[in-house]
């Protein structure tokens, strides 16, 4: 117990002395969150529009004012020729061209279909499926006002939609973009730090020479991995909670789970990934390449965890792939406390998932290690 | 107190030390010299139990495991270990705690071997911001918190200015009287003097193992010293009766079989007229005698 409180003691000491290090590990999440939070935001609105409307009739100025309406569209530039809306979407002046053709008011006096042409910049697909979703919508909500005109002309009496289908965007009906970001950027802010400064550390230890002379000393293993383990844990809670309070603080976060189970499920989450810096630092030889062989596991855990991108969306492969990330159960655990207010009974899988990992994880760093002493 | 026995250690296929068996005693200050990769720093890691040899025995202060005798060994590396962002204080206190001693036993150490080591006005500076000089006595300082019985050291005057090398022998010497039996690695040969024995390694290899004075005496030539500027005088040397002739600072030490060799070197010499009187007979110095060993092994 002596032994193990020198060794913490001494580890504060360096942390407390080394500022640039600790102000990037408390300041990180801040910046990060502030910077992801309003940055991210999935739902593209106010896409620049150029409009040709060669009808010019009452129908095409209504259906014009509805799809501007719904804050998708921000009607730029009035185009004379179909030649001038090529060259605006060519020149990225705008994302979306609308052409209105010449009959279009009178195909729809004579009910015929009247078609509306939406050209689309798809370079950026994530503007372009939300254009194409609003558009759609629009077109078939101004469809079925028609139809339902012209039924209640035949039949004389009002008549109710056939299908009603209404959506409720359950826990974040919003869709306020942080409530989704700031859970995700807690856990990949732990990852980073725990993963890489971790190895960085014991690796330090090692090209410096300092380890050696731990060795020689009646210090114990576990003694010197504890030593390791608990100051950075630390660490990772004020990170944690730090992000917590910016989160609430800034963007509003409803918590709506038990803080207490979530700080409890983090305490595996964090072990994951000490555990996982302890194996990178037990194969690398010096800090470079603890830190090169840290964004190895860094880069897939942003892409696969499911942080940016849907899970669900990936192809089977790199969905598997994914399971062996600790942040992919972490994630689930952190968006099902935060913003679902779930508990234990549904998050047990991901806990089991988290405990195979460290158990796996641990044991493999530990053996390596020793086999590093001796 | 220190016994190995046929011991070798291999990394990969390179060979660090070469079955190599040697017994060291109780109050010894043992030296290990050679040259740069003869495995010197392998020998006093195996020692130090740091690294397990590949093949062969070895018992230290009695003991096969050695993780046991740990309490009993004090080690200072080649490179520094300390932490450099630790000051002075702070790293012998950490060594102490973490060879389990508690916060009296510490301050009372530490304030002896501060003040041994000539550190205390120090106590307070980063190991970073230390002299060369005084780095290593931080080192020695940190390694003998525990009072250990064997105390290794690998190479700790390398890179040292001389003075504070003569300081730091002094201590070593006291530590020696006090009890301590001491093993020291050294590229130096004046070191190797100090040492009450020697083992002279070589390719990882003991070539030999005496006491300075026993080396000296089993050297089988004699030396003669020439005091000489003339730059070429190897040239004039290239004689059978010579064996070698090796520069020594401003002098030259001349290698000869035996007495009969002496006279010719000397008519060669006033045949070139050269002054004879430069020459003289010398006792072989370790330098010497290391030379002739590390060439018997080639």
């Amino acid at each position: 117990m002596r032994r193990l409180k020198a060794l913490l003691i001494k580890e504060f000491l360096q942390m407390r002395r080394d500022r640039l290090t600790l102000i990037m590990m408390l300041g990180l999440p801040v910046i990060q969150l502030v910077l992801f939070g309003f940055a991210i935001n999935t739902d593209v609105k106010h896409l620049p529009t150029i409009v040709f409307d060669q009808s010019l009739q009452q129908d095409s100025r209504d259906l014009l004012s509805s799809l501007e309406a719904s804050g998708y569209f921000d009607v730029k530039y009035l185009a004379a020729s179909y030649q001038e809306v090529n060259s605006a979407v060519d020149a990225g002046k705008v994302k979306v061209g609308i052409v209105i053709p010449p009959d279009f008011s009178e195909n729809l006096k004579h009910g015929r279909q009247a078609a509306v042409q939406v050209l689309v910049d798809a370079t950026d697909s994530m503007a372009a499926s939300s254009a194409i979703s609003a558009a759609q919508l629009i077109g078939q909500l101004k469809s079925q006002d028609i139809l339902l005109q012209q039924i209640r002309g035949f039949s004389g009496h009002p008549t109710e939609k056939p299908y009603d289908i209404r959506i409720r965007p359950w826990y974040n009906p919003d869709f306020v973009s942080a409530f989704y970001m700031v859970p995700g950027i807690m856990g990949v802010m732990l990852t980073m730090t725990m993963v890489m400064i971790t190895s960085m550390a014991i690796v330090r230890e090692r090209e410096r020479g300092t380890l050696e002379q731990l060795i020689v000393t009646p210090m114990k293993n576990w003694e010197l991995m504890l030593g390791k383990i608990i100051p950075y844990s630390l660490v990772g809670y004020v990170q944690v909670t730090v992000a917590l309070l910016a989160g609430v603080l800034i963007f509003d976060l409803p918590i709506r789970g038990s803080l207490a189970l979530l700080y409890a499920l983090t305490a595996l989450f964090i072990l994951a990934s000490l555990a996982l810096g302890l194996l990178i630092s037990t194969v690398t030889k010096n800090q470079m390449q603890a830190m090169q062989l840290s964004f190895f596991v860094f880069l897939p855990s942003v892409l696969l965890s499911g942080f940016m991108f849907p899970r669900e969306a990936m192809p089977i492969a790199f969905n598997l792939l994914g399971n062996l990330l600790p942040l992919t159960f972490y994630l689930q655990i952190l968006r099902g406390i935060i913003l679902k207010g779930v508990g234990l009974s549904v998050l047990w899988p991901q806990i089991v998932a988290l405990v195979i990992f460290i158990i796996i994880t641990l044991t493999i760093s530990i053996r390596k290690f020793q086999k590093k002493v001796a | 107190m220190i016994k190995l026995e046929h011991v070798s250690k291999n990394y990969g296929r390179v060979l660090g030390v070469n079955d190599i068996s040697l017994e060291i005693n109780q109050g010894e200050i043992f030296g290990l010299v050679g040259p740069d990769g003869a495995g010197k720093t392998t020998l006093i890691r195996m020692i130090a139990g740091i690294l397990s040899p590949t093949m062969g025995a070895m018992r230290v202060l009695g003991a096969a495991n050695p993780e046991i005798i740990k309490q009993y060994l004090g080690y200072v590396p080649q490179k520094f270990s300390l932490y450099g962002e630790l000051t002075v204080q702070e790293n012998i206190f950490l060594l102490g705690s973490l060879y389990g001693q508690d916060k009296e036993e510490i301050e009372e150490r530490a304030n002896q071997i501060l003040d041994f080591t000539k550190l205390l006005p120090f106590k307070e500076r980063l190991a970073d911001h230390l002299s060369g000089g005084m780095k290593q006595k931080l080192a020695l300082a940190a390694g003998l918190m525990h009072r250990p019985k064997l105390f290794l050291l690998d190479e700790p005057t390398t890179g040292v200015d001389p003075v504070s090398r003569r300081e730091f022998w002094q201590m070593l010497y006291r530590l020696n009287k006090e009890g301590t039996t001491i093993i020291v690695s050294t590229p130096y040969m004046d070191e190797a003097e100090l040492c009450s024995r020697v083992a002279f390694m070589h390719n990882g290899k003991v070539v030999d193992c005496n006491s300075p004075e026993g080396l000296r005496q089993s050297y089988p030539y004699r030396v003669l010293e020439l005091n000489a500027k003339e730059p070429s005088i190897k040239r004039y040397l290239a004689i059978p009766s010579v064996m070698e002739c090796n520069k020594f600072g401003d002098k030259y030490h001349v290698i000869v079989k035996d007495g009969a060799a002496l006279a010719e070197v000397k008519l060669t010499l006033e045949a070139a007229g050269l002054i004879s009187e430069a020459l003289k007979e010398i006792p072989p110095t370790l330098e010497d005698v290391f030379v002739a060993l590390a060439s018997e092994v080639f």
